[in-house]
């Protein structure tokens, strides 16, 4: 199936979930999902027969500046040998995206580094805390407005 | 009377019934109290191959919860690659990160961002990498074998398959000086070509390996000792490996036949010939730890043959013609994902036209693996986590990142 044809069929199920999508693009298309809705579309995309998508093989967050904030997913269907983009986007004063961890167990530590990183709350989440940060740190580190702190628990940072 | 204190369903891990129930007091018709109990394996445990933390919730040497903590190597490897003033300077990084095969890692750096860039590389350059990162992928089998031989407790065939690494260590001292983290694939070709000698030693290298395979089965694979331990324990249903996004020997001890160097080729891998191992329960259950071991080892030996064809068709070449002079690719994104002896890595690169990444992902298979390793250790015994744990094969410093 042709990212053309998965757009159109997404589109025809969920129809204001779908924002928009890059389809001509030579490397990786991708749809952009409303973040209220990604379970949704994730389950439609695994469980339909036309897509299949059995395998989620990246989930990342990613800082797009001027106060947005977003998760790419990088599905691909190991039976029909397809892949796809999809995309969300939030506001960082309520970055609420819809857990998938329900669908593809192997989002549950990504879903997690995401939140370590960029400080994107997954709603649904069984598990959500910190991953590769120590559980007290402030900030989201990857964001691109993250400021060094000078000391963290007594210790100096910059070196 | 009997009067039962423990509040939870005795006998059960989960859903898997294990045959326990609790002693009663001879005369006193009374069950004795049971409670989990939570051990701490790590950080400085010799079998979790680095800084790992597993905190194991037991029932006696049952174990009910694995809860592994990481991030004690983290060294910010994606904020690092922000930071870089090019595209370039983020190689010696790269290679840092799976440090027992960082041509491996190096490999799928170089043609994410060849992708992005749109560069066709010479011949002898695809060549010369898929030799390097075939290479590679032998040694970090022969120390995760080797390892893991130590794991369960036997110390020879580690010093064997130390002493077969130092012949691939060498090789790639003569050619780019460094003998760990080699810096040697660049963007658009090598740092270096190969030494005049390159062939001849490539092929009596591979003459050398064949037979110390064989050696490597007679003094570990087969031995009762490692069989008894590693067969039927940990099994990993593929079903669950593929949810669990679990990929490379980890996945194909498994059953499933999924290879990116076959499933989805890149660089020169659909020129030669060569075999899928995958696990098929010959001495346990299909996916157990033995079958992980195993296929490692058939790897090792389909590798050979890569190098042994891949070394007869070498071509001449300048290795550094295609290398650009100033790397600032138009703004996009890409994805690229290899088969390394760990798994499918991936880089997601994000490029703004600046000179510098805007964003550098990596997909890191020892991460992904050992997020499966709580639903594989469920139900096993405290033992069995060692065994499970060193099938899996971390290397810390990717996960960490």
């Amino acid at each position: 199936m042709i990212p053309q044809e998965m757009f159109d069929v997404l589109k025809a199920s969920f129809g204001d979930a779908i924002l928009e999508a890059k389809l001509d693009s030579v490397l990786d298309p991708w749809i952009r999902v409303a973040p209220d809705r990604t379970r949704d579309v994730a389950k439609f995309l695994r469980d339909d027969d036309r897509m299949q998508f059995d395998s989620l093989m990246l989930l990342t967050g990613m800082d797009y500046t001027k106060g947005r904030i977003g998760v790419v997913y990088h599905l691909h269907s190991m039976k029909w040998n397809h892949k796809i983009v999809l995309k969300t986007e939030v506001g960082v004063e309520q970055p609420h995206v819809q857990s998938v961890e329900a669908i593809w167990k192997t989002a549950n530590w990504q879903e997690r580094e995401a939140f370590d990183m960029f400080g994107v709350l997954f709603d649904g989440h069984p598990d959500l805390r910190r991953i590769l940060m120590p559980d007290d740190w402030e900030g989201f580190p990857l964001r691109k407005d993250f400021q060094v702190p000078e000391f963290y628990n007594g210790m100096k940072v910059p070196y | 009377m009997d009067v039962t204190v423990t509040e939870k369903k005795e006998g059960t891990v989960g859903d898997v019934d294990t045959g326990r129930r609790p002693a009663t007091i001879p005369g006193l018709g009374r069950a004795l109290r049971s409670e989990e109990m939570v051990i701490n394996m790590g950080p400085q445990h010799p079998s979790t191959h680095g800084v790992l933390r597993l905190e194991l919730i037991v029932d006696g040497e049952i174990v009910v919860d694995v809860i592994p903590h990481i991030g004690y190597l983290h060294r910010c490897f994606e904020k690092h690659a922000e930071q870089m003033s090019n595209y370039q300077q983020v190689i010696p990084y790269v290679d840092r990160l799976d440090y027992v095969a960082a041509m491996s890692n190096e490999f799928g750096y170089v043609i994410a961002m060849e992708k992005l860039l749109k560069i066709k590389v010479p011949e002898r350059v695809e060549y010369i990498r898929v030799i390097m990162a075939e290479f590679s992928r032998i040694v970090s089998h022969l120390i995760a074998l080797g390892t893991y031989g130590l794991d369960m407790g036997a110390f020879t065939p580690f010093l064997y398959c130390m002493r077969d690494r130092e012949h691939v260590l060498d090789i790639f001292e003569e050619t780019c000086g460094a003998r760990l983290l080699y810096n040697y694939m660049w963007i658009g070709g090598l740092s270096h070509d190969v030494q005049p000698n390159f062939q001849e030693k490539t092929r009596a290298f591979c003459e050398y390996f064949r037979p110390k395979i064989v050696e490597l089965n007679e003094l570990l694979s087969y031995n009762k000792i490692f069989v008894e331990r590693t067969a039927g324990v940990g099994v990993l249903p593929p079903e669950v490996a593929i949810n669990y996004g679990v990929s490379g020997p980890t996945l194909r001890g498994s059953g499933v036949k999924w290879d990116l160097r076959k499933n989805d080729p890149y660089s020169i891998y659909d020129r030669f010939t060569f075999e899928i191992p995958v696990g098929k329960g010959i001495k346990g259950e299909v996916g157990d730890c033995w079958d992980r071991y195993m296929v490692r080892v058939q790897e090792m030996e389909q590798s050979v043959n890569i190098i042994a064809q891949a070394v007869e068709q070498l071509p001449e070449g300048d290795v550094q013609s295609a290398i650009p002079k100033r790397i600032r690719p138009e703004a996009g994104e890409v994805y690229v994902r290899t088969e390394t002896p760990k798994g499918d890595l991936g880089f997601y690169i994000v490029s703004d036209g600046t000179q510098s990444p805007y964003r550098v992902k990596v997909r890191p298979p020892c991460f992904i693996n050992l997020s499966a390793l709580p639903a594989v250790c469920r139900g096993a015994m405290i033992a069995d986590v060692v065994a499970v744990l060193g099938s899996i094969d971390i290397v810390l410093g990717e996960i960490d990142r």
